[in-house]
């Protein structure tokens, strides 16, 4: 294993950095994605909370590897093209933010009821309720739960290879066929997702103790 | 002048009849306690007066305001009515003096110096000035009916609502609460509308009992002639029962 680590580590640290490049803005997008559809999800106007779940029940019911395929494929057909790194982060953004939507949602509705309903009575509007009083604490509940999807979207990145994203994953493939040594490539290929999971790993449960 | 005024309200929940026909009004500075069985529609009766309940038909005026009107902004009765829960619903995460002035910064737009040299104030009136830096969990259940009455005052409202504020509290701590209840029912200018099975406190403070059963206001009168001679037969039952137990 040390020897194809030393030997192809040009190639094993540029895919790193694309895996930890599409993660980190796939974790930002889907962040940003799926709180907004969480919130669609819990709105006192029907139509919209019918919205936010057909877009929740769509991605998070479709295989990764089929979305991510859908936006290499057929949106080049459609409009412009787009490449493989493109392509697999915006799947994997899109895909997540659907679990991140019923993760942030479930969070907010854990929240006790009458913390909404005392802020309100206090005069606060109902977004500055929610900023302020109901989101801040869910935000806590969601930590733990929210520390498995973002550990599930680094290694889901792996997805790029697919679709030639030049991601760690894309990079030991295209190792192991050359050198035929795939054990110790996939070994090492292991060892380095490991170097990014675990780190975040401990992140999160930092994140949650510190504001429990 | 009148404060609250229900014109012919109605309120179904699905096929439920929560508020049946309620005609009632009460003035400013009136201290008005409604009593009554668990299920009577008292707490669905409050929450209405403050919009937490919506109503199903009739007429709703709270200060001034048409509640049933699409267009009134209920965050403005909001800021003139202030709400204490049963279960207290102290912010979590803030702090006690937080919690006191946080609306008055958001919603009346204070500083924050002048908002916390308030809140202090207001603390002090309900005997907690020391606790101003401790979270609502560090507190015992009276405590936080405490803060959570001085979060109200500070908005400086014309009327209270109080949802059966002691139901929820351990008997040493009920007497703390009514305290601080009658020291603000003392200032003529505060509307009071209090759901309670405090039989003591209404006598002592309230102008006015109204007894509701089944979704109905079936008594409304001075507090003194309501517990002299209850005219309705299921009033004295009820009032049997929660003195004599």
């Amino acid at each position: 294993m040390l020897s194809i680590l030393v030997n192809h580590w040009p190639e094993l640290w540029s895919g790193l950095l694309f895996t930890l490049g599409s993660s980190v803005l796939a974790l930002i997008g889907s962040l940003i994605v799926g709180t907004v559809f969480a919130f669609l999800e819990i709105s006192e106007r029907k139509w919209v909370r019918i919205i936010g779940r057909i877009y929740v029940e769509i991605f998070r019911n479709i295989p990764l590897l089929v979305i991510t395929m859908f936006f290499y494929v057929v949106i080049p057909m459609l409009f412009a093209n787009v490449n493989g790194f493109t392509a697999g982060t915006i799947g994997l953004t899109i895909y997540t933010s659907a679990f991140i939507a019923e993760t942030v949602r479930a969070g907010i509705e854990a929240v006790d009821l009458g913390q909404m309903e005392a802020a309100r009575s206090n005069g606060l509007s109902y977004l500055q309720a929610m900023v302020h009083i109901v989101f801040p604490q869910a935000i806590k509940i969601t930590i733990p739960p929210l520390g498995n999807q973002f550990i599930n979207l680094v290694k889901n990145s792996s997805v790029l290879a697919f679709v030639a994203g030049f991601d760690l994953m894309y990079q030991g493939n295209l190792i192991a066929s050359t050198t035929f040594d795939t054990s110790n490539t996939y070994l090492a290929v292991g060892l380095l997702y490991l170097v990014l999971t675990l780190p975040l790993s401990y992140f999160m449960r930092y994140l949650e103790k510190k504001w429990a | 002048m009148s404060m609250i005024e229900f014109h012919d309200v109605e309120k179904y929940y699905g096929d439920f009849h929560a508020l049946k026909d309620i005609n009632l009004t009460i003035d400013k500075g009136e201290v008005v306690v409604i009593i009554g069985p668990s299920g009577s529609g008292k707490s669905t009766l409050l929450r209405s007066m403050n919009g937490l309940n919506t109503i199903s038909s009739g007429k709703l005026i709270v200060n001034n305001f048409d509640l049933a009107d699409k267009k009134t902004d209920i965050n403005k009765i909001r800021r003139e009515v202030g709400m204490v829960f049963q279960h207290f619903n102290l912010y979590a995460n803030k702090t006690v003096l937080q919690n006191v002035s946080l609306a008055p910064q958001l919603v009346l737009k204070e500083d924050k110096a002048q908002s916390e040299k308030e809140a202090m104030e207001l603390l002090k009136l309900v005997g907690l000035e020391d606790k101003a830096q401790s979270y609502p969990s560090m507190l015992s259940g009276g405590q936080e009916q405490r803060v959570a009455i001085a979060r109200s005052l500070a908005m400086k409202p014309q009327a209270l609502l109080f949802d059966e504020p002691t139901s929820a509290l351990d008997p040493e701590m009920i007497g703390d609460v009514l305290d601080v209840m009658k020291k603000v029912a003392a200032d003529d200018g505060m509307t009071m509308i209090v759901v309670t099975h405090e039989m003591g406190f209404a006598k002592e403070v309230a102008d006015r009992l109204v007894f509701m059963a089944d979704g109905e206001i079936l008594e409304d009168d001075d507090t003194k002639s309501f517990f002299a001679h209850p005219k309705e037969e299921r009033a004295r039952q009820f009032l049997s029962k929660i003195i004599n137990h």
